[in-house]
């Protein structure tokens, strides 16, 4: 068999994190029932004029400035005509002849070799509506209630050879679009959408093979499982002499294989024009400059200063700072108990294996900042100790409940009266005899022994430091 | 230029429209004789000239993103030919 | 005299002073409508109820005061049927909206009830406003008062009809390539076509985008001047619309020409032109250069290339403007379909008439894959010459003279056999709207079968002063002529 060569470029849309639509003053809030989320302009109403959301533009710009992008000084916005329920006025305004950013890049790192892929353009559009089968009467239901939220579209060159490079590429631009604030990325809620451009060729050849695209991946697994299926497809059909047929296709993560949507016949002439109802937009150097003051640290960036100024180990600062949540959580807390080892350590031990758990994603983290800080200065003045501390921190993971009302009102404070403790252990050893003699024969599992049943007795709520004094003293 | 039967069926067919065979031949002659009229421009050398899609230099027409709108789909829905459930009806698509 | 026989300003002023009541003003015109337009049938809907009781609305406002001195306050006017009105029919004189009710009003309509106007009606077009006849509308033709056998123009041919037969003081048209001064021109009443950019397009069904805008058809200049300083102004809903101060027209309702510089395009007056029409246009150029102004001729070489450039530029955005009207939304759904795409192209094809579907088609061509360079992109081109052609004009003249029309109205069903000839007929108005600029068309006598001959006036981008204060200062040399009306 021959060496093949994968070829993967990606389109992704990205739906912005901006209050209202890119052309009416319509929310962008994902759900709500049907078709209330609409005025006359995104429903394309007779005689309604598109009026552009400014905010639209300076995400776009900032996206492009972070991805090493050219920023087109004068782009304007051309219509893409189709027919389709999802798209009421049935051209969609979009971005072909000027987009707004063109010739970037990002570098990625694929077991320890870095590379950069390149970003042939990022473009604006805006979204089209909800294709809903209503099985009962065997129609259609339309929902226009995400016509006309913000997109950018970030096309990528060919440059990636494999799933992980794939994956690699986007887990680096999510963050980047989450860190700059202008899209929270939800797949499940379809604000980052995945187009994969894929083609096979024999290893060395200079020509591209005839590449698909493939739609509808609602994960980075069923991503990297799409690609891995369609490459086999390709290869098995060239194997077999067959060629590939340009087409977009469908993935199916159920049946882990994708199917061809649209024939050949079907084929698209969008008639691109420039659009009449909007100017074009320049943008100056001052307003450049604006956008450039305002970005934020990135992730390169903070991981870095994580290792400098809180001395936090690579690795964890890798953690942290892979997800805009917890990096955000990390510097509120820190900045509230001044204790950044302690903040890390929560993350990195206690929050992972409760995501683990509940197999939840890092940007799900529900809790606030000023709880984990207030867990923190109870342990530190000794008001609970680390057992209770862990059980707290599942309350606080989940319910986001004031660590220091609860320790109150469960009266789990650290027992600190010497005399009760005192009392309570010359108790245990008195009905312990076989321990005490094993300790004093030298069995010194004896001693754990002693000191977890004090500790049952005082419901977890002593200080296991002066339970230890307090045997050895009795003993 | 001459107005083929194939170029009648497909710009047909990107307007939506199905012609009877008599509205297709009616097409065919006034697009050709219309087309062919607007060939004349081609006497006039515009190579030195941008394309013009706007005729005054307005830029940077924007709105500052706040939401205004409430929910209004009993009026955005009044004039829909079949509705139900809130929503606009069509026949099954096709995935 | 009869109260509908007033112009606008005229009956605002006896409706301020008490003379006339808004009611009475709206009684008498929806009377006189009503009989007169089983003739004429320049309306489409009429609003009776809502007239009347708007009517009584606006009366109780005047008496509080609250209009101010609003000049057009219980004015009874007409609306093109391209203009949304809220909750009332809007059918562009189409099938394919028949039944469509937009759930806004546009904001000229806005404008005009903040000052005091009385809607009575929707008034006639070509269908989408793609005709100069108004013949293609599905809902019959419109007559020209002036005499029943010849068309009204078009397209606004029902508002310059209802303003010419007095079933209107005045009337709200559109123009993207001639539509209010043409008609304005054979049914001898007046219309302006502001500069692109004046007047919003919010709420107007748009025809093609970059050339459309909506002005006033009124019975004269004055009347003309007022209603455009209500309804101009920018609007934050449509981003084409432009800040401006100069919106005081009726300041420039000046009788003085002395120095004013009018050039005459060659090709204006030329081959293809009526002689009646010459005749006509060139003996008001002859009463404009007797009251001082400067008068020459001129020539403006692109005049050939406009006609071409403004269909293809106009087919193409109304190929994509009308393909929302797919049977989904509003309007029209064909009856009998198999799925999705039947819908689309059944509803459509029983919808739309043959022009709107003709031009639908030319657009669709030149924008389509292989053809763009040639043909859109190269009439953007002409475009710009035509504007650069018009800039260099404008350093010499400060307005330009010529006719609106080559003919006086066409007889009716002599254009739509061959649509060439009435696309050539709109030889002296498209280029106006290709370059966005302002102009008039106003009566400047009647040919030998008494019909009515227009005289255009073009002003530079933002001229409207000065073509209001040239054609004011002809008009006063010019007896108001009328229909012979029953």
């Amino acid at each position: 068999m021959k060496v093949y060569e994968t070829v993967i470029g990606l389109e992704v849309h990205v739906e912005l994190a901006t209050k209202s639509k890119i052309f009416c003053s319509c929310t962008t809030e994902f759900g709500g029932e049907p078709n209330t989320h609409c005025c006359p302009v995104c429903t394309g109403m007779p005689g309604t004029l598109p009026v552009l959301n400014k905010k639209v533009v300076e995400y776009a710009i900032a996206a492009g400035l972070a991805t090493g992008c050219t920023i087109t000084r004068r782009c304007k916005f051309d219509r893409k005509n189709y027919f389709y329920p999802d798209l009421p006025k049935a051209y969609q305004v979009s971005q072909l002849y000027l987009p707004i950013c063109r010739n970037g890049g990002i570098e990625i790192e694929v077991d320890g070799v870095k590379k950069t892929i390149g970003i042939h353009e990022i473009h604006m559009e805006e979204d089209a509506g909800k294709l809903v089968h209503d099985p009962w009467d065997d129609c259609t239901l339309v929902d226009y209630n995400r016509c006309g939220v913000p997109l950018i579209e970030i096309v990528s060159e060919p440059d990636m050879r494999s799933s992980d490079e794939v994956i690699a590429y986007l887990d680096k631009l999510k963050l980047i679009l989450q860190y700059l604030g202008v899209s929270d990325c939800k797949m499940q809620e379809g604000s980052l959408r995945v187009d994969i451009n894929l083609s096979v060729r024999e290893l060395g050849a200079k020509e591209y093979g005839t590449r698909t695209e493939m739609k509808n991946m609602n994960s980075f697994k069923a991503i990297a499982r799409a690609i891995e299926g369609e490459r086999k497809r390709q290869i098995e059909l060239l194997e077999y002499g067959k060629p590939v047929v340009q087409e977009t296709r469908r993935w199916d993560d159920n049946k882990d294989s994708s199917f061809a949507m649209r024939s050949k016949e079907d084929a698209q002439d969008y008639r691109y024009f420039p659009e009449p109802d909007l100017v074009p937009i320049e943008i100056s150097d001052e307003w450049l400059e604006e956008i450039q003051k305002k970005q934020p640290e990135l992730r390169d960036e903070k991981m870095l200063r994580y290792e400098k100024e809180y001395d936090i180990p690579e690795y964890d600062a890798s953690i942290i700072t892979g997800s805009k949540k917890l990096a955000d959580i990390f510097e509120a807390t820190v900045a509230l108990c001044k204790k950044p080892k302690e903040v890390s350590n929560w993350l990195m031990v206690e929050t992972m294996r409760l995501l683990k758990e509940f197999e939840m994603d890092p940007e799900e983290v529900q809790f606030s900042p000023k709880n984990l800080a207030k867990l923190i200065h109870l342990i530190d003045s000794n008001g609970i100790n680390r057992t209770v501390a862990k059980e707290v921190f599942e309350k606080i993971f989940g319910e986001d409940i004031d660590p220091e009302k609860y320790v109150e009102e469960h009266g789990l404070k650290i027992v600190n009266d010497e005399g009760t403790l005192r009392s309570t252990i010359e108790r245990i050893i008195k009905e312990n005899p076989q321990s005490v003699e094993d300790y004093h024969a030298g069995k010194t599992k004896a001693m754990g022994f002693l000191v977890g049943q004090t500790m049952k007795e005082m419901k977890g709520k002593a200080d296991p430091g002066m339970i230890n004094k307090i045997l050895l003293e009795l003993l | 230029m001459t107005i083929t039967d194939e170029t009648i069926d497909y710009v047909a067919k990107l307007a939506k429209l199905e012609l009877s065979g008599e509205e297709k031949e009616s097409a065919k002659k006034d697009l050709s004789s219309i087309l062919n009229y607007i060939d004349t421009m081609n006497e006039l050398d515009t190579s030195e000239m941008e394309p013009m899609s706007h005729v005054f230099p307005i830029k940077n027409v924007f709105r500052e993103d706040v939401v205004v709108n409430e929910a209004d789909r009993d009026n955005l829905l009044s004039n829909a030919p079949v509705k139900k459930d809130g929503c606009f009806i069509v026949p099954k698509t096709v995935e | 005299m009869d109260i509908t026989s007033l112009t606008a300003l005229e009956l605002g002023k006896k409706i301020r002073s008490g003379e006339i009541s808004v009611l009475e003003a709206t009684k008498a015109q929806l009377e006189i409508l009503k009989a007169r337009d089983k003739e004429y049938h320049a309306y489409v809907t009429i609003f009776e109820e809502e007239a009347l009781s708007r009517a009584k609305e606006v009366q109780s406002l005047i008496d509080t005061g609250e209009l101010g001195d609003s000049p057009l306050a219980g004015v009874p006017v007409a609306i093109k049927d391209n203009i949304c009105t809220k909750g009332n029919l809007t059918t562009c004189s189409s099938k394919i909206l028949n039944n469509f009710k937009p759930p806004y009003n546009a904001e000229v309509i806005e404008r005009l009830n903040r000052a005091g106007a009385v809607i009575i009606g929707k008034v006639n077009m070509d269908e989408f406003a793609m005709g100069s006849t108004t013949e293609t509308s599905y809902y019959g033709p419109t007559l020209n008062p002036w005499n029943t056998a010849h068309v009204p123009g078009g397209s606004s041919g029902g508002a310059a009809a209802a303003v010419a037969a007095e079933e209107a003081f005045y009337a709200l048209g559109s123009d993207t390539g001639g539509s209010i001064r043409q008609p304005s021109a054979f049914c001898g009443v007046t219309g302006i076509k502001p500069t692109y950019g004046t007047v919003s397009r919010y709420g107007l069904i748009a025809y093609a985008s970059s050339l459309d805008q909506i002005g006033p058809i009124a019975r004269d200049v004055s009347d003309c001047a007022a209603i455009l300083e209500v309804i101009s102004g920018h609007d934050g809903k449509d981003s084409t619309s432009i800040h401006s101060d100069n919106i005081k027209y009726t300041t420039a309702l000046v009788d003085d020409v002395k120095g004013m510089k009018i050039g005459i395009p060659k090709g204006y007056i030329g081959k293809g032109l009526d002689s009646e029409v010459r005749d006509g246009v060139l003996k008001a150029a002859k009463v404009l250069e007797s009251k001082g102004a400067i008068v020459e001729e001129f020539d403006l070489d692109i005049v050939d290339y406009a006609i071409p450039a403004y269909y293809v530029i106009a087919s193409a955005e109304a190929s994509s403007n009308l393909s929302r009207y797919d049977g989904v939304k509003y309007g029209y759904r064909t009856k009998d379909f198999d799925g999705l795409q039947d819908v689309y192209k059944k509803t459509r094809s029983e919808g739309f008439g043959m022009e709107v579907k003709r031009r639908m088609m030319i657009g669709a061509f030149v924008l389509s894959s292989g053809y763009y360079d040639a043909y859109y992109n190269k009439a953007l081109k002409v475009k710009a010459r035509i504007k650069e052609g018009f800039d260099k004009a404008f350093e010499r003249y400060d307005i330009i003279l010529g006719p609106t029309a080559p003919t006086t109205a066409t007889r009716i069903g002599e254009s739509l056999s061959d649509p060439l000839k009435m696309y050539l007929g709109d030889i002296y108005t498209v280029s106006v709207n290709l370059a966005g600029l302002p102009a008039i068309s106003l009566p400047c006598g009647v040919d030998r079968n008494r019909l009515p001959i227009g005289l255009q006036l073009i002003g530079r981008p933002f001229g409207e002063a000065d073509i209001i204060r040239a054609a004011y200062s002809y008009e006063q040399t010019r007896e108001y002529a009328r229909p012979d009306l029953r």
